[in-house]
């Protein structure tokens, strides 16, 4: 359970949304420059809320009247973010490991047999990022936020750079994703059809501000 | 094909042993000072820049009159250090590194700041996220990014440390086997009558030792190149 209510003044531009989440996908639906993805990077510790709270299953990860702001190593949260944003330096095989290892969890070989085959990137562990199409690229970013057993998965966008081609072929990932991994997630995106197949539950922002939120009928 | 004498080979090894010390040494501080310029905000940033730069800047032999009047044996930090630690710099080879560390730690500190500053901070975030406190990721993502950077600055380190002269013979003098480099024994040949042949031996030497760590420094930033961007 997630319950999310911030502020934030960024130039010209007031955020001011309040939703919770209780499991399942929700997604954060609105035009660009509507704030989704500020709202994202404050849930994911990167921005920080002006005020409001956070609370993720009961713990309280940021709240502007007691001065708590949980740090994002500290949070748990695996977010994908729009480019895949995998360590260019590192096999993908270690780009994997990376959160299991930073968040110092065991090596866990049934788990991480299980992230390669729901995703489909067995073939690619050992090579280096560089030479992925970007649909590769995007599914190991699946994978690398799953493998470190987050207690929510943040995805912002993970479909925008790709052409129309590569979203149908990631969308099937995406649902396997929702169905088989069980954890609850936040999924940002502008397009109502990629909402409509992969979302339960809908909050939609309109100028900084939740206009709406509820079942995909209200798309 | 160079027929160098027992003291022109000292003198070649004193150089290598000066310029590989001091630019080790130099290694740790230049990345935690390059760090700092390149990522943190904060009052007096422009005081620590400029005195950073200030040895590129200042004519040698004032670094070195300046290190022989705070390491000297006479100066209350270098009698300090030769009591307590057993760290003598006045006109010994350690010295020598010394001057020369602090003479090449501005383009060091250039180099590596310059890569930091070109690392993708968003990669940095995703480590973040993924569960790597500041430590960590600096160790695992930031600095992995920047080797070419670091190879740089050791290059142009080694380089000018291969090169120094006047911060050097001003503080620990030429004194042959302990304090005397290449560059200073090319310069005390020329002072005296027949040296040529000796001094011309000792700048082939110079040549080809600057050559192959320009070499090195090629062949070391290429790989890390194409371990950074290939597949």
């Amino acid at each position: 359970m997630l319950a999310v209510d911030v502020q934030k003044q960024l130039g010209a531009f007031a955020l001011d949304a309040r939703f919770a989440s209780e499991g399942g996908v929700t997604a954060l639906f609105g035009a660009s420059g509507t704030g989704k993805t500020t709202v994202i990077m404050t849930i994911a510790g990167l921005t920080r809320p002006d005020r409001g709270s956070i609370v993720l299953d009961g713990e309280v990860l940021f709240d502007s009247d007691k001065r708590l702001d949980v740090k994002p190593w500290k949070r748990r949260i695996g977010t994908v973010f729009q480019e895949a944003r995998l360590f260019p330096h590192l096999s993908v095989r270690h780009n994997l490991d990376y959160g299991r290892w930073m968040s110092g969890l065991p090596a866990d070989a049934r788990a991480f047999a299980h992230a390669l085959e729901l995703l489909d990137i067995g073939h690619l562990v050992d090579r280096r990022p560089g030479k992925l199409s970007g649909g590769e690229r995007q599914r190991v970013a699946f994978g690398r936020a799953l493998l470190m057993r987050p207690r929510l998965l943040l995805l912002d966008e993970p479909l925008a750079s790709l052409d129309a081609a590569r979203k149908a072929e990631i969308l099937p990932y995406l649902e396997r994703l929702r169905d088989d991994a069980r954890v609850p997630m936040i999924y940002v995106s502008h397009n109502a059809d990629e909402v409509r197949r992969i979302a339960t539950r809908v909050v939609r922002l309109e100028a900084g501000r939740v206009a709406a939120q509820g079942g995909v009928e209200i798309l | 094909m160079l027929d160098l004498t027992p003291e022109e080979w000292t003198a070649v090894a004193l150089s290598l042993r000066v310029a590989t010390v001091s630019t080790l040494v130099a290694l740790p501080f230049g990345i935690a000072i390059a760090h700092v310029l390149a990522r943190k905000e904060f009052w007096g940033k422009p005081l620590l820049d400029a005195i950073v730069l200030l040895p590129l800047v200042l004519p040698p032999v004032v670094t070195g009159y300046l290190l022989l009047v705070t390491f000297g044996r006479r100066a209350p930090l270098g009698a300090f250090l030769a009591d307590h630690l057993g760290l003598v710099f006045s006109f010994r080879w350690t010295g020598a590194a010394l001057a020369s560390g602090i003479m090449a730690f501005p383009l060091m500190v250039r180099a590596i700041r310059l890569s930091i500053e070109a690392v993708d901070r968003r990669l940095e975030n995703a480590a973040s996220t993924l569960g790597a406190n500041p430590f960590w990721r600096f160790l695992t993502i930031t600095l992995p990014l920047t080797l070419p950077g670091i190879i740089a600055g050791m290059m142009l380190a080694f380089a000018r440390a291969l090169g120094e002269f006047g911060a050097t013979i001003t503080f620990v003098s030429n004194i042959p086997g302990e304090t005397q480099t290449i560059s200073a024994a090319i310069y005390s040949l020329t002072q005296v009558p027949g040296g040529d042949a000796a001094a011309l031996r000792l700048v082939a030497v110079a040549i080809c030792i600057s050559y192959a760590a320009l070499l090195a420094a090629e062949f070391f930033a290429r790989r890390a190149q194409r371990r950074l961007h290939g597949d």
